[in-house]
């Protein structure tokens, strides 16, 4: 998500960054190119010119430029402005009523059908009895559309197949709403463009006659600097409550989620960051912001692995490791769990200072090189699971690449990585979620320098450097040691 | 009014005068051309989604051909439409049809483009030429997404085929193909899933439709179109790229440009991957599909530029 943006303005931070004292025309060089990553990603013009004006104003300012370390003060304005830029951000739906109406509208294409589909799924996760309403008469097959995303939802979905007035489908879903049970509608009108005089004058007819609760404006992620025309004009005929992004899981730009709040003065509240059902995200101005200045989001991760993670198999596993248990087992199901947060690409991501390494793993397939390795553990015995690096010899190992249709060396190197993991486990048991990261940071640090090594096992320092008079202390104590020891033996041996 | 101040007002029409370029001495109209007014040149181009540099290339290349000379708005703009229409400049004859047997067009893009739609489209244009045309429905992954072209295919009386939600697309194509050797078919257009274009494995799953397209006839797919919705930005170019590696596009539809888009990274996709643009789409008909002109492309993009600066 937002790769490129990030990219080009870390780039252009870090050219500013190690110059020390910097003078305003250094400032102003970085500036430009702050201005021109924003540009790339689609930005809207007006909104980048305004945004670098404020940016300039305060990084031009003496408390930056006589500070310490520019380049951080100025890394934390952006993340600031950024932040401004996006929100601040209102979350809930405001359901009021017996019967609220949420409505969905957007340019052709842009993804409402599926976000239809996604936030019935997530208004019935909090409970709710959702009710999807296909009023797109427009589209072919619009209608089946909605109807099997309901289907594989286990929502109702009100159809009227042969109807050619969306606002007349609109009023009967709510008569049949009321005599079913369903307590919330979801309208899926048809994509239109908003030039579309009657199109759109049918729109706030639907609007005014169903006065929906929330109007939600669709929109691409991919969207160039049309976003904001079409944003603005969908505001001025519905006054929308919020905006959906969709298609952030590519490698959009994301120009038109920085671009919309600030020309239309309506937040983005929810994101769509994949093609299954339940990929739709609350939005985060603070977190995104984050993400786009490569400072990782790691609260999202840390409530993705809440909401995903199987939280009893957790304890048991939290418990095994505080007594200093961690088998192949326990790898493997530690494995599947990070499987459940998506790609792991995406939760590098989200992990600061991770996102460099992103790059590095780009064209290594993860997942095919999880599934190897889940492989490899399927056709040990449990003894070879419990205690890989004692137990299994030559002929273990041919077997077992045998069995899971690999290279002898690759079961070495699965042993190898496992006992570097273990370690790592192990020390991590006692610690909080904040010096967990850490440690994860630091290991995807050390991979970065050493990609070859992977987990290594760490060496552990004494936590002291000895003066060579210690040492020489030391020594003389050893070999004290030493001839005492002997002298016992000596005199045990002389009875 | 001293003198000191008559002698400065004296000077400042001398300041004006130094800064104007002889030829331009004796022009009563026009603009200078300053860093004010090539910001604002910039801001137009940049609108247009023609890309950062595309833009700042021909801003630079005004700032040496006309600095600090008074022009005529419409001097700059045909300067700039001049070398996009050269650049944009393609051999008219759009579809490069097979000398015998069917000719196999294969068509990809992103998820909510206009795929479905520009098929349709295509089908249409064939078939008033007189073409026999086959549809093939292999967006196996899409709620309904067959449902769609199938609906086009009755409106059209075209016959199509299909396969199950959740089979596999190469199977669809391979038989598309088989369909349209039997029927002896002129034309057979395959449909695709939407896919974004950094998902590899679905890539994957492209390349290999690509591959089954080309065993029972030689030389297919002998089109691969990529459709290009109009309101995209920057990321067309991203689009453009891994669909070609994907699997060797020949030209870009660029849909929906009947909004207030432009469409303007088509200059930037041109550029730096080299695709042209085959058709457009500027409606929901059937007939709204109109052949790529570049002189028109390029007139329209700068339309509003003239009551802008």
């Amino acid at each position: 998500m937002f790769e490129s943006l990030s990219q080009n303005l870390s780039s252009a931070i870090k050219s500013l960054r190690g110059r020390g004292r910097l003078t305003e025309a250094n400032m102003r060089e970085g500036l430009g190119l702050v201005r021109q990553a924003l540009l790339e990603a689609d930005v809207s013009f007006s909104v980048a010119k305004d945004f670098m004006a404020r940016l300039t104003e305060q990084a031009i300012g003496e408390r930056v430029l006589k500070s310490l370390d520019p380049s951080e003060q100025l890394v934390g304005i952006v993340h600031q402005e950024l932040i401004n830029l996006m929100g601040p951000v209102d979350h809930s739906l405001h359901l009021r009523g017996d019967l609220p109406v949420l409505m969905l509208c957007g340019l052709q294409g842009s993804g409402k059908t599926t976000t239809c589909g996604k936030l019935g799924r997530l208004v019935h996760g909090r409970g709710r009895k959702p009710m999807l309403v296909a009023a797109d008469l427009q589209r072919p097959a619009a209608i089946d559309q909605l109807q099997v995303l309901g289907e594989q939802l286990g929502l109702p979905v009100y159809v009227e197949t042969a109807a050619t007035d969306p606002v007349k489908v609109c009023q009967a879903a709510v008569r049949a709403a009321k005599a079913s049970e369903a307590d919330l509608l979801i309208l899926d009108t048809a994509g239109r463009l908003h030039v579309d005089r009657e199109l759109m004058d049918q729109l706030s007819k639907i609007d005014d006659r169903m006065q929906p609760d929330q109007v939600y404006l669709v929109v691409d992620a991919m969207t160039g600097q049309d976003a904001v025309n079409s944003a603005k004009a969908f505001n001025e005929a519905l006054e929308l409550d919020g905006v959906i992004m969709t298609k952030l899981d590519g490698d959009a730009r994301g120009g038109a989620a920085l671009s919309v709040k600030a020309v239309t003065g309506v937040p983005i509240k929810f994101v769509g960051t994949g093609e299954h059902l339940d990929a739709l995200e609350e939005f985060h101005p603070d977190r995104m912001a984050g993400r786009i200045l490569g400072m990782g989001d790691v609260l999202s991760l840390v409530e993705q692995a809440q909401q995903k993670f199987d939280q009893e198999e957790m304890a048991k596993q939290q418990q095994r490791l505080s007594k200093g248990e961690f088998t192949l087992d326990d790898f493997k199901k530690m494995l599947g769990q990070t499987k459940k947060l998506g790609p792991l690409n995406k939760i590098m991501g989200m992990i600061p200072g991770m996102s460099g390494l992103n790059e590095m793993i780009g064209q290594v397939d993860a997942e095919k090189d999880m599934r190897r390795l889940v492989g490899v553990i399927d056709s040990m015995t449990p003894e070879e699971r419990r205690n890989p690096s004692k137990v299994i010899d030559q002929s273990r190992r041919r077997r077992i690449a045998a069995g899971a249709g690999v290279q002898p060396h690759e079961v070495n190197e699965l042993v190898k990585q496992f006992d570097g993991i273990a370690d790592v486990m192990k020390r991590m048991s006692g610690m909080g979620i904040r010096d967990r990261m850490k440690t994860v940071q630091q290991l995807g640090q050390g991979g970065m320098l050493n990609p070859g090594a992977r987990f290594a096992k760490q060496k552990k320092g004494t936590g002291k450097r000895l003066t060579p008079t210690e040492r020489a202390q030391q020594k003389k104590l050893r070999k004290r040691e030493l001839r005492r020891k002997k002298r016992e033996t000596r005199t045990k041996g002389d009875k | 009014m001293g003198i000191l101040d008559k002698f400065k007002q004296g000077l400042s029409k001398t300041k004006q005068l130094l800064n104007t370029d002889i030829r331009d001495l004796f022009k009563d109209e026009g603009r200078l051309v300053d860093e004010a007014f090539l910001d604002e040149l910039f801001e137009t181009l940049v609108k247009t989604d023609m890309g950062v540099q595309a833009a700042q290339e021909t801003v630079d290349d005004i700032r040496t051909g006309f600095r600090a000379r008074v022009v005529r708005m419409e001097d700059v703009l045909q300067r700039i439409k001049e070398k996009l229409k050269s650049l944009l400049a393609q051999p008219a004859a759009p579809i490069d049809f097979a000398e015998s047997g069917p000719t196999v067009i294969m068509v990809a893009g992103v998820n909510g483009c206009g795929k479905t739609t520009s098929i349709a489209k295509l089908g249409q244009m064939f078939i008033s030429d007189g073409k026999k045309v086959v549809l093939g429905a292999a967006d196996t992954f899409r709620a309904a997404a067959v449902e769609q072209l199938t609906i086009w295919a009755d409106r059209l009386q075209t016959p199509i085929v299909t396969g199950p939600r959740g089979s596999d697309p190469a199977s669809v194509a391979h038989r598309t193909v088989a369909r349209a050797l039997e029927t002896g078919a002129d034309v057979c257009i395959v449909d695709t899933a939407g896919r974004l274009q950094t998902q590899q494995g679905l890539m994957q799953q492209l390349t290999k439709i690509h591959r089954v397209l080309g065993k029972q006839v030689p030389d297919a797919p002998h089109e691969v179109l990529l459709v290009l919705d109009a309101t995209t930005g920057q990321n067309g170019i991203s689009q453009a790229r891994h669909f070609t590696d994907a699997v060797q596009c020949t030209g870009i539809i660029l849909a929906k440009l009947d909004g207030t888009a432009k469409g303007g990274v088509v200059v930037a996709i041109r550029q730096q991957v080299g695709l042209p643009v085959k058709y457009i789409g500027v409606g929901e008909k059937a007939e709204d599909l109109a052949l790529f002109e570049p002189v028109s492309f390029v007139d329209a993009l700068f339309e509003d530029l003239g009551k802008s600066l």
